[in-house]
């Protein structure tokens, strides 16, 4: 394809909406992850689930998929603090966390997924909202209203996120059972509860995740397992449990997987979420931007 | 019991089973067999390195798939015998699990487990992108006419193909379980901080296991494309291999060698006869579910249900 800077402007750009999207995609699992090392392989399916919610709401009471996901969230908070809880009394105080919690997860993520299938079918889903066809023109590119408003709402939730936890008692409660459990226990906390509760808050950002997913590209149930390697390659290479650093590699795995897409077509794009994990992985298990 | 005996053992039932299909006479038997011994060998494969060491493996689909697809690029270039066919798979996923374990296993199980899903779509999306083997649209494999073994259709000679392959992981995993090698697999299993210390060299060991366990999951992919005589990246990479391949030691029991068989036996035939009767997505949500059931219910498996409530069970 022939190389022209109006191309690579717009690639640019698009990537860095996709970046910001990719970052509340990856966010949950930051705090599951990066926080709590729960390895919850399910996360991706659950953000699936979250846009079937936006779009059923959005079809049949032509409710915004956003305001919908809005409504959602108590419920993933629950569900959430519900799977903690199960997760813990099975597993983690077992000590199996390893073996049959990860299986755990990756039936939680199988069931999920086909459960969508069963009630849904296989074809792909879209919503209708204001702002899903309309771009901004500035100059030679374009910057459609699809992508910045998922942008927008994107940082505003993990702005909002970095708030709670750095500001509220409960928010610094859940940095420090990241840190020392058996501190946290000293000091008259309960580790088992902060866990639970900063477990809810993860799942509960896969519900607005996926309303602006549906946004962004048409959903079938099967697009989770495309996720799991971008989400969980952001997670490495922002440090696990960064936020400024989930930040700043989904806005780069977003421009490189924008170029991917527009010099060499976009089948490839699936390949360099994993590449770059895989290349994190053997090269610097600590995250780029990690410690 | 010693190893010879074993095998003679392994081997008797083994013609026991081939007997009886024999003698059932009807081609949907072989036909719906080689996909049950299909899952004993991958769910043995998955045992090796997950029930023996402890490392979760969410690639099941990627290693056979390269087997199978091995076998695809082979026959567009000059057709050979299955047996040569299953050799190559199994030196091809051998050396991507080398591969594979080389770069992740020195970081914790966890990271394994995730790049082993990236293994998946990393390998997928080289196959949808590369022509040769058909890419996104597949590729057809035409079965030669003839078998080479005489009076049997070509089905019947895939069964005992795969039957043979069975014995053999199943062979090699009681061998592991109790050998110095075992012992070590065990050690990393519960603890592996301590295993090094006391002289347990780790990588090398978990590296062996991730070979083997890549390699026999790329044998028992590499008869695939002469079984379903067409095939595609959705089809070959389907997760239902990888759940399988996890959810049936799981249900068996990870400890021994017989628990991925029982699994096998137990979920495969269950699945056979659900799809043909119910439908086959209702088929994988039950997978799913027993799956996760088993893991918070029966942590040791149906072995650790018989074995009393699963007590004393880990070695």
């Amino acid at each position: 394809m022939d190389f022209s800077f109006d191309l690579f402007g717009n690639a640019i750009l698009s990537g860095l909406l996709l970046g910001g999207f990719y970052a509340a995609v990856t966010i949950g699992v930051s705090i599951s992850f990066g926080m709590l090392d729960i390895v919850n392989i399910a996360h991706p399916a659950f953000i699936i689930l979250g846009s079937y919610i936006a779009y059923t709401a959005n079809s049949l009471l032509g409710i915004d998929p956003i305001l919908a996901s809005l409504i959602a969230l108590p419920a993933f908070y629950w569900l959430g603090m519900a799977i903690y809880q199960i997760y813990h009394v099975a597993f983690e105080r077992r000590g199996d966390e390893a073996l049959r919690g990860l299986a755990f997860f990756f039936g939680l993520l199988f069931i999920t997924e086909v459960s969508l299938v069963l009630v849904f079918g296989v074809d792909y889903r879209t919503v209708e909202a204001v702002y899903i066809g309309p771009s901004i023109h500035l100059g030679p590119v374009d910057l459609p209203l699809r992508l910045l408003v998922p942008f927008v709402v994107s940082l505003g939730l993990i702005g909002l996120l970095q708030l709670f936890l750095s500001r509220t008692f409960l928010g610094r409660a859940i940095l420090a059972v990241a840190q020392d459990q058996l501190a946290l226990r000293l000091m008259g906390a309960d580790p088992v509860r902060i866990k639970r509760i900063a477990f809810g808050l993860s799942l509960a950002t896969a519900s607005v995740a996926g309303a602006i997913l549906i946004i962004i590209q048409p959903v079938e149930p099967s697009i989770a397992r495309d996720y799991i390697g971008r989400i969980f390659a952001i997670c490495v290479m922002g440090g696990l449990g960064s936020f400024y650093g989930t930040v700043v590699a989904a806005l780069t795995l977003g421009i490189v997987e924008s170029l991917t897409s527009t010099f060499y077509g976009p089948s490839w794009t699936p390949a360099v979420g994993f590449g770059f994990l895989l290349l994190t992985l053997a090269v610097r298990p600590a995250g780029i931007f990690g410690r | 019991m010693r190893a010879l005996p074993f095998l003679l053992i392994a081997i008797l039932v083994a013609a026991a089973t081939f007997g009886t299909a024999r003698l059932i006479g009807n081609s949907y038997v072989f036909f719906a067999g080689y996909v049950v011994l299909q899952y004993i060998v991958l769910a043995t494969a998955w045992n090796i390195l997950g029930g023996y060491t402890g490392y979760v493996n969410f690639g099941t689909a990627a290693f056979l798939a390269l087997g199978a697809y091995s076998s695809v690029v082979i026959h567009k270039l000059m057709p050979m015998p299955i047996p040569v066919l299953i050799v190559v798979g199994g030196l091809v996923s051998g050396i991507v699990g080398l591969g594979m374990g080389y770069l992740t296993l020195r970081l914790r199980g966890s990271f394994f487990s995730i790049a082993t899903l990236a293994l998946s779509v990393v390998v997928q999306t080289l196959i949808i992108n590369w022509d040769f083997v058909g890419g996104s649209r597949g590729a057809y494999i035409v079965r030669p006419r003839t078998t080479p073994l005489l009076g049997m259709d070509y089905v019947q000679y895939l069964f005992l193909v795969m039957l043979t392959l069975a014995v053999i992981a199943v062979f090699t995993a009681r061998c592991i379980e109790r050998s110095r090698l075992g012992y070590g697999f065990a050690a990393i299993r519960d603890d592996e901080a301590a295993a090094e210390a006391s002289g347990v060299p780790t990588l090398r060991l978990k590296l062996l296991a991730t070979t083997l366990s890549g390699a026999f999951m790329g044998m028992a992919g590499a008869p695939l494309p002469y079984y379903v005589t067409y095939i595609d990246p959705s089809s070959g990479f389907s997760l239902a291999y990888a759940v399988n391949a996890i959810a049936m030691p799981l249900i068996g029991g990870t400890a021994s060698w017989l628990g991925p068989v029982i699994g096998a036996v137990l979920l495969g035939t269950l699945q056979q006869v659900t799809t043909v009767t119910i439908s086959s997505a209702l088929n994988l949500l039950i997978v799913g579910v027993v799956l996760v059931a088993f893991v918070i219910v029966a942590p040791n498996g149906l072995i650790g249900l018989v074995r009393g409530t699963g007590r004393g069970m880990r070695r």
